[in-house]
């Protein structure tokens, strides 16, 4: 964990109530499937974001408004400062993936994918994306995928565009590992759906994001586990399902 | 040149800070970002005779300056405190650590004290009597000056160790109850654990918290908190440790004027992980400023006559 003073670079919508945020600060220590928690005016808990994409000095973070302090943070403009702890949670291990990883996220799940698929593809790996929304005007980041050269498939719950359905409705591909990412009725539906092992991804009330309050625990195969730093990713065979 | 040390009970603090219960763990998460040695003390997480899993999630909630918690206790059980947390926390902590310990029957707490009375880490032991009694229907044992001066007896009757006994808030005379835990032999008393809340999701339509209810802190309780410690140095002579709310060094020093001897920091931990160190750094200026050589000298010093 790192304390970090960031500089909001810049904040834009990307698609339906999402916002992308680019922050310029020290981003030692970030890796793939990590999370930041920001410290927002007015609201006395952080707020826990996913990584998105990071380098030396920069940091994307891509979130979604769902109440007043994402609100709040859709309302920043360049030049504000964020308070934010870094290097948070375990992150991705991509030593296992094989391959052909297949990646899957789901709405706000998507983020992480994306720093996840510069790793593995810098491994020399190639994976292929599977992108979950509700319908087109969420769509993000699908041009950013295919600009890594990755095969990309799009899928909306109403139709709207690309591959009717959900997520697992696009599964059907040869694979050697997977990594995924979205809400847990989602994460539950992969994890019937796949056929070799992979790592999820989990969301849940935090109160510190660090390991403190023990307020983020759930139960695993091997032990309590805490979302925040045992986790967030876990991987299928610990998972109570 | 300040002197910021405090005794509790005999045993020195070198400052009055120390980070409260079940928002410092066992110290290894702050220890990655800061020397926790530079603390009076700190509290480690609660613990119980069996291990925990606590309540089930979602068991945070955000509120106007502060949170809700309904994390449920949980921890590995006694015997892996003592076999394995311990050893780890003396390697990060060299100072007297306070032992926090819950329990749902007096048995329990008695077991409980006695074994981790014998551990060399531990300066004192502070007892949360805000669990339910699960044999007296659920009524915590903090509730009525009966149960906590039994609760008291039974662990000082096996402890040689100063033992604090930690009250609920979420009763109506809390003095009566500090002077029964007196009475009954406790060397010292700490004070607020968590007010009871909610919070209801308004999309759902349902309660935030899995539990329904959770523990309310943060700097919304100070002001609740500073009074009951103001009352209950009223009503007994022994030491009170202070906590409620607390975030900054000046609050270090409204809860030693309201008759505090020491004061335990908590949800400031978790929202700012180096908030303990901050107050710790900032407490010899902010003496100064406000003319305290030494800063024992000012317990309970708002009362007047």
């Amino acid at each position: 964990m790192k304390i970090v003073t960031f500089k909001t670079a810049s904040n834009e919508k990307i698609a339906r109530n999402t916002y992308e945020m680019v922050l310029s600060g020290d981003t030692s220590g970030i890796s793939p499937g990590q999370f930041v928690n920001i410290r927002l005016d007015g609201y006395y808990l952080r707020r826990p974001i996913s990584v998105c994409d990071y380098g030396p000095g920069t940091l994307t973070i891509i979130y979604k408004v769902v109440g007043g302090g994402t609100q709040y943070m859709s309302s920043l403009r360049p030049g504000a400062e964020l308070d934010t702890l870094t290097g948070l949670g375990n992150g991705y291990d991509t030593k296992i993936s094989g391959e052909r990883p297949l990646l899957i996220g789901g709405g706000a799940g998507v983020p992480p994918m994306y720093a996840l698929a510069k790793r593995l593809i810098s491994e020399g790996k190639r994976p292929a994306v599977i992108l979950g929304f509700n319908s087109a005007d969420e769509i993000f980041y699908e041009d950013r995928f295919k600009a890594l050269g990755l095969e990309t498939y799009v899928t909306t719950a109403d139709g709207s565009c690309g591959i009717p359905g959900f997520v697992t409705d696009a599964m059907d591909l040869e694979y050697t590992y997977f990594y995924t990412c979205g809400p847990e009725p989602m994460l539950k539906a992969v994890y019937q759906k796949s056929t070799t092992s992979g790592q999820f991804s989990f969301e849940e009330r935090m109160g510190c994001g660090f390991g403190a309050c023990m307020g983020c625990t759930c139960a695993t195969k091997y032990g309590n586990k805490r979302i925040c730093r045992d986790g967030p990713v876990l991987t299928k065979e610990e998972i109570i399902w | 040149m300040v002197n910021t040390s405090v005794t509790l009970s005999g045993i020195e603090l070198s400052n009055p800070v120390i980070p409260a219960s079940g928002t410092f763990g066992y110290g290894y998460e702050f220890a990655e970002i800061y020397d926790i040695n530079i603390l009076g003390s700190f509290s480690f997480k609660g613990t119980t005779r069996e291990p925990r899993f606590g309540n089930p999630p979602p068991r945070i909630a955000e509120t106007a300056s502060g949170m809700l918690n309904a994390v449920g206790l949980q921890n590995p059980g006694i015997d892996k405190v003592i076999s394995e947390e311990l050893p780890r926390l003396r390697k990060v902590f060299r100072k007297p650590v306070v032992a926090n310990i819950s329990g749902f029957s007096i048995d329990e707490y008695a077991e409980c004290c006695e074994r981790i009375d014998k551990e060399d880490c531990v300066g004192l032991i502070e007892v949360n009597i805000s669990c339910p009694n699960v044999h007296c229907g659920g009524m915590s044992f903090g509730t009525s000056p009966e149960s906590a001066a039994q609760v008291t007896r039974a662990v000082k009757a096996v402890t040689t160790k100063p033992v604090y006994m930690k009250l609920s808030p979420n009763v109506t005379d809390i003095a009566a109850i500090a002077r029964a835990c007196e009475e009954a032999g406790a060397d010292g008393i700490s004070l607020i654990n968590t007010l009871m809340g909610m919070r209801i999701d308004l999309r759902r339509r349902a309660p935030v918290i899995r539990n329904v209810t959770g523990g309310l802190s943060g700097p919304a309780v100070f002001p609740v908190a500073l009074r009951m410690v103001w009352q209950v140095y009223e009503a007994v002579k022994i030491p009170i440790i202070g906590m409620g709310g607390v975030s900054g060094a000046e609050d270090i020093i409204e809860m030693m004027l309201a008759g505090a001897s020491a004061v335990e920091v908590g949800a400031a931990n978790l929202v700012d992980p180096l908030a303990s160190k901050k107050i710790v750094e900032a407490l010899p200026a902010v003496c100064e400023r406000l003319h305290i050589e030494n800063l024992s000298d000012i317990i309970g010093g708002a009362h007047h006559g």
